[in-house]
């Protein structure tokens, strides 16, 4: 997993070098201090996601089934509910300022990092969604502690890449 | 301690239905099987790329010649590239690191078995998908069409509004899926040899040839995802209206330039490195004498994998960036035929004073060494920028990473050939006929690619698909051509002697070569399981050890 990551960090590495590189270059269009609207609350959500995940692989390690999928489906919920506000702020986005990925080069970069990242969280999601059901099923113990923690690297390297992204966009961007 | 495969007696068995041996080689995890699945599998390409290669000396045999049309000569020179980089070599060199990595640790698989087959599927059919672009691409002039951009497929040019159609995105997609699986083994390699070893296997003790595979996917990891990010953006710019690389919109078209060659550089290296590995492994044997200097071969390997990575710009002197990026890019690209030239002299190092035993991996292998070193050589030449400016874009570049890659690369593959085919099949190649192929192709290519420099420095641009009858330029293009063909007859031998011998060559036993490292110490081919009992070693060289107990390694190490 930890390859893994370092390969991510790599690609998304790119994408964010593209974006910086062509921060304040568009020659039409809205500009990020005019259509931004920093995502605080999303963001707590899905670091407090980390958080949440962290201490369900705790309880699995003690044995606590019950609480790990307790926290677990917290995990789940709060990372949907970050993916459900980057859906609300894109329709703003497309709809009320008329910002799409073909509209200037800001909208190119943007979509596509925050879509690239995005689509890292459905993805982690999508694997949490299946530890849920296996956990539900009674399938999940302490002996599957050791891929829990696998799937949480992955989950922080996610909310890590956000850190990242939500600096360079929201704050270094504009 | 026994390592050999276990007998069992009087087994008796019927012959298998050959629908069920293709069932278990189609969803093998072995590595083993997954390692020759590979290598047959750039074998094949090898062919079909060369002969496009063929197709382009041909019409450049003579000026104004019209064998191919300008568009099939671009789309001949765009799939030779592409076909060659990703699925002829890195198919190969990923199976041969998939075949030995775990036997020469002591481990009986790979970390992810299931990654392994499931990274090879990704690639085979990356390369189908890419051939497929003949029937259902749609090039610039309308019938379906292959890739015509370059295997770079600089912007604008891959851009919607200059490569109509399909066929860009075929070269696009074919290579981000292939890349999912060159990272997913990488990833395995790195897994296996960080977590596999046998007991007694610290990483100082592990053979050169694991350690370089293992430096080769940490590059690839870095190297490769630059390359899926940059496709990513094309997708996004030829399909959603994106402008990543689009002037028009205020974006650049050198921002392509420097995300491909920061895969393209790096890229160049992931296909070097494995190739150092076969020689690490190969020369000693053949010297009989042990690697000189093993720790700086690793320090070497792992200082050029860090310092490739900031090289790439070398390709780009010419497209107008500022004096300090360039004087930067010039001096770290020569800072990294340092650890290069190191790694050079440790094996002729570890030649010197040896009994040399001219047998056929020797022979590619001393091929290779001088070849290499030549090649190295006029990369640093060009490595001037104000040179480069001169060279860029000419025949000059061609000859130069054509001799890396064909008279190093090239070389060092045919070398494990004939070195580890005894093991994976247990007949051994035939001589006669592998001297015949190294003869041919050694004429072969000191006839094109040494000839080749000239009408580069001459002036002769690359890409074109003719020129203008100019004086001198004929006669080199046609030795040139020449030289191709014999390399051609020379890789037929080389075929034939792959395919005679698996039926023909003599039986090999479990040590032909009297070598030193695990896999050695397991039959011929080795059973599926690779190791009876796991191996215990000592030392670099378990199997001297095990040959010479009155003087082992374990002693001096």
């Amino acid at each position: 997993m930890a390859s893994l990551i370092l390969a991510e960090s790599a690609i998304f590495t790119i994408f964010v070098v593209a974006y910086l590189f062509y921060v304040g270059k568009s020659l039409t269009g809205p500009t990020p201090g005019q259509v931004l609207e920093t995502p605080v609350f999303y963001t707590i959500c899905l670091l407090s996601s980390s958080l949440t995940m962290h201490v369900a692989g705790n309880f699995l390690k003690r044995g606590k089934e019950g609480a790990f999928l307790t926290l677990w489906l917290l995990t789940l919920l709060l990372g949907g509910l970050f993916l459900f506000g980057t859906g609300q702020e894109w329709h703003r986005l497309i709809y009320e300022k008329g910002l799409t990925i073909s509209t200037n080069l800001f909208g190119t970069t943007y979509y596509s990092l925050v879509g690239l990242h995005a689509f890292h969280v459905t993805a982690g999601l999508l694997m949490l969604l299946i530890v849920l059901i296996f956990g539900f099923a009674g399938r999940v113990h302490r002996d599957q502690s050791g891929r829990i923690e696998v799937l949480s690297m992955y989950w922080h390297f996610v909310d890590a890449v956000w850190v990242v992204v939500f600096t360079v966009v929201y704050i270094l961007g504009r | 301690m026994s390592t050999t495969a276990i007998a069992i007696e009087n087994l008796q068995s019927t012959a298998k239905p050959w629908t069920e041996t293709l069932h278990d080689w189609v969803t093998t995890v072995d590595h083993k099987r997954l390692g020759i699945l590979y290598i047959l599998y750039g074998l094949f390409y090898l062919l079909i790329a060369g002969c496009e290669a063929l197709i382009i000396r041909i019409q450049l045999t003579h000026a104004h010649n019209n064998f191919v049309s300008p568009q099939v000569f671009n789309r001949m020179f765009t799939m030779h590239g592409t076909t060659m980089i990703f699925f002829v070599v890195m198919p190969i060199l990923f199976g041969f690191a998939n075949y030995l990595v775990p036997l020469m640790i002591g481990a009986r698989d790979m970390a992810f078995p299931r990654l392994n087959a499931f990274s090879f599927w990704l690639t085979a059919l990356g390369g189908l998908l890419l051939y497929f672009s003949f029937l259902g691409g749609n090039g610039l002039y309308g019938a379906g069409n292959a890739p015509d951009v370059g295997w770079w497929a600089y912007a604008p040019l891959g851009a919607k509004a200059f490569s109509p159609g399909h066929s860009t995105d075929y070269w696009t997609i074919a290579l981000l899926v292939s890349g999912f699986g060159s990272v997913g083994t990488a990833i395995n390699i790195i897994a296996t040899v960080l977590c596999m070893r046998c007991p007694g296997m610290h990483l100082g003790r592990m053979p050169l040839l694991p350690w370089l595979n293992f430096v080769m996917a940490g590059m690839v990891l870095l190297a490769i995802t630059p390359l899926t990010a940059a496709q990513l953006m094309l997708l996004v710019d030829r399909y959603q209206g994106g402008h990543f690389f689009d002037t028009q919109a205020g974006g650049s078209a050198t921002l392509w330039m420097h995300f491909f060659w920061i895969f393209g550089h790096p890229e160049v290296y992931v296909l070097v490195i494995p190739a150092f590995a076969f020689m690490s492994e190969i020369i000693p044997v053949f010297s009989r004498k042990p690697i000189f200097g093993y720790p700086v071969m690793v320090g070497a390997t792992v200082a050029i994998g860090f310092v490739s990575m900031s090289v790439w710009a070398h390709h780009m002197f010419t497209v107008g960036m500022n004096s300090y990026a360039n004087s930067f890019f010039a001096i770290t690209t020569m800072c990294v035929g340092i650890p290069t030239g190191i790694k050079i002299f440790n094996w002729i190092g570890t030649m010197w004073g040896g009994r040399i035993q001219f047998k056929t991996p020797m022979l590619f292998s001393i091929g290779f060494l001088g070849q290499f070193l030549v090649a190295g050589l006029t990369g640093i030449i060009q490595s001037a920028a104000p040179v480069d400016w001169q060279l860029s874009l000419s025949y000059f570049v061609v000859a130069h990473f054509h001799y890396v890659i064909v008279g190093g690369i090239v070389f060092a593959i045919f070398a494990a050939f004939y070195y580890w085919y005894p093991k994976v099949t247990g007949r051994m190649l035939s001589e006669t006929l592998g001297k015949w192929h190294f003869w041919l192709f050694v004429i072969g290519f000191h006839m094109t690619f040494d000839i080749m420099h000239i009408p580069g420095i001459l002036g002769m641009p690359r890409r074109i698909y003719t020129y203008e009858p100019r004086p001198g330029w004929e006669a080199l293009n046609l030795i040139v051509t020449i030289g191709a063909f014999i390399q051609a007859a020379a890789i037929l031998v080389f075929v034939y002697n792959l395919v005679i011998s698996y039926w023909k060559g003599a039986k090999a036993g479990n040590d032909p070569w009297d070598a030193w490292t695990l896999e050695w110490s397991v039959t011929s081919p080795p059973p599926a399981y690779n190791f009876a009992r796991v191996p215990v070693v000592a030392s670099r060289r378990p199997l001297w050890d095990q040959k010479h107990p009155e003087d082992p390694d374990s002693i001096y190490e």
